[in-house]
């Protein structure tokens, strides 16, 4: 199977549900290399078109979410979702001039806080990444990094002081993860935030920040704009990477302890042929174009 | 509180009072406006603060400004800014001070509204928006140049003006428009040097795509006590 036939097989996010245009106006994007077209029908109902042919659609987690194959994989869990007390934040889209998996890849590192996101999610000199676990979940097939331990100047919105903050992470899909943190105003509850990753091309994704938190004293917009302004820190060293594909062979890009996840995030990808966006084996693949290997 | 700034983070011109405020340490009140996706600051009960429906919005009791040229000469002369800022004596300054206050109107509509393209998909005429932008920083280029020949790293002197605080976000965020496109500073080495001068203003604070300097940094590093390197063969 070629990668892209293996992307084809997912649920992607194409849109919020809240801000699809009115009939008859409709938006028009891309996905995996594809035009698409949502439209909101007469009688509210949604549609997604590729060349006239409707794909499947989905209505979860706040945003529209399709799939080009006719028999997708189902969609990942998040239970928090039901959790009717949570407040629920889809952040608007981003576009980003890097590889889908790069994106992700950029959210489960941790390391780069006090460097990118200094003074908010990390502050030098406090820049010792405390080792942590990651696992594959194999009744799951998600990659999840636990006990994973972080000072944290600011980190949330209703954060007043600095904590020490606990992270786990979970990548259901190639193109999604979500993180759970410590809730700053709970001890007994966790704070859900999530990228939905939307595969424009191979080098090219829209980002769409979504979080589920715990949170009854900020604005709905001052939480979007501290998931804005915390993603638009990461956008221009997304795009600033080289190569803008995810290098897959562990010779290109020297991994140190603090990136367990990041290394078991591309092996998992690896193995099992998930490769939109990656670049496979430099000597054989110079350009990254046409990856093709078995999936397994 | 001295003045409520109707703000948003990712907006260079909101940053623009953000910066201003912090190198003159002011205190004011900040009220997050969604600019996206809600598009809240054209909201009604936004329009009926600011009818311009723009931002960022200064709001000094009844005073309510949105021009952002206006706001950083009210904050000069209302917080007794050093006298650099807004030559209080030189006509001739000041005179300058206004012309780059024009440039940098023309920085927003060219690189401004090509980073809110690249960013949120805006529709905008991207060819012109591109070509625009790079005349722009070619000018402004050409004129840091000619400053350092006279021994000057900012626009109109050896001193930082409210000119360099206008000119200076949407100068240093034009390689978010796009790779490839010649917004990129690698062609211009005196908008570099500029861009050093500014972030090493005391008071200097970040916005996304705007970094502090960390190799800058003081840690403290005992270089006393640091082992010598060993000679030899590798262990």
């Amino acid at each position: 199977m070629n990668a892209l036939d293996h992307a084809k097989q997912y649920w992607y996010p194409v849109a919020i549900l809240d801000s699809i245009p009115t009939y008859p106006d409709v938006k028009n994007t891309r996905l995996l290399g594809m035009d698409i077209t949502i439209t909101r029908q007469k009688d509210g109902a949604l549609s997604v078109a590729h060349n006239e042919e409707n794909w499947l659609i989905n209505e979860v987690y706040d945003h529209l979410w399709t799939s080009p194959s006719k028999t997708p994989k189902p969609i990942f869990d998040v239970p928090e979702a039901q959790e009717r007390d949570r407040r629920f934040v889809p952040c608007g889209v981003v576009r980003v001039r890097c590889s889908p998996l790069r994106a992700v890849e950029n959210f489960l590192d941790i390391a780069h806080f006090p460097f990118v996101h200094t003074d908010i999610l990390g502050s030098e000199p406090h820049t010792e990444v405390a080792p942590y676990s990651v696992d594959i979940d194999d009744d799951k097939d998600e990659v999840i990094a636990t006990k994973v331990k972080f000072f944290q100047p600011q980190a949330a919105k209703s954060a007043s002081d600095g904590i020490i903050t606990d992270y786990v992470y979970r990548v259901p899909s190639p193109m999604n993860a979500i993180l759970y943190k410590t809730c700053p105003t709970r001890d007994d509850v966790q704070d859900v935030i999530a990228i939905f990753v939307q595969p424009i091309d191979e080098e090219t994704c829209d980002v769409w920040p979504w979080m589920a938190l715990y949170d009854d004293d900020s604005t709905m917009a001052e939480m979007i704009e501290f998931q804005q302004l915390i993603f638009l820190q990461d956008r221009s060293i997304l795009e600033n990477q080289v190569p803008t594909k995810l290098p897959l062979d562990p010779k290109m890009e020297i991994p140190t302890r603090a990136d367990l996840t990041s290394i078991a995030y591309r092996r998992w990808l690896k193995r099992r042929g998930a490769l939109y966006g990656a670049l496979l084996n430099t000597t054989d693949n110079p350009k990254g174009t046409s990856n093709s290997v078995a999936a397994e | 509180m001295s003045f409520t700034l109707y703000d948003y983070a990712l907006s260079g011109n909101c940053y623009k009072i953000r910066l201003f405020a912090n190198i003159l340490n002011v205190e004011y009140e900040r009220i997050a406006v969604e600019f996206y996706p809600g598009a809240e600051h054209r909201s009604e009960k936004m329009l009926q603060i600011s009818p311009a429906g723009t931002l960022p919005i200064l709001k000094k009791d009844d005073m309510v400004l949105s021009e952002t040229s206006a706001m950083l000469f009210w904050m000069a002369k209302n917080f007794n800014a050093a006298d650099h800022w807004w030559p209080e004596n030189d006509v001739a300054a000041q005179a300058q001070i206004i012309q780059w206050m024009g440039f940098a109107s023309d920085l927003t509509a060219t690189i401004g509204q090509g980073r809110l393209h690249a960013l949120f998909q805006t529709p905008i005429d991207k060819d012109k928006i591109v070509k625009g932008g790079r005349a722009a920083l070619r000018k402004i280029e050409a004129h840091l140049t000619e400053q350092s020949f006279d021994g000057f790293s900012f626009l109109t002197g050896d001193k930082p003006t409210i000119a360099d605080i206008a000119c200076f976000p949407y100068v240093a965020l034009s390689p978010d428009v796009g790779a490839n496109i010649g917004l990129d500073h690698d062609d211009y080495p005196a908008i570099r040097n500029w861009i050093y001068a500014l972030k090493s203003l005391n008071g200097f604070i970040p916005m996304p795509g705007i970094y502090a300097m960390h190799e800058l940094k003081d840690h403290e590093i005992d270089y006393g006590a640091q082992k010598p390197f060993k000679t030899g063969a590798a262990q």
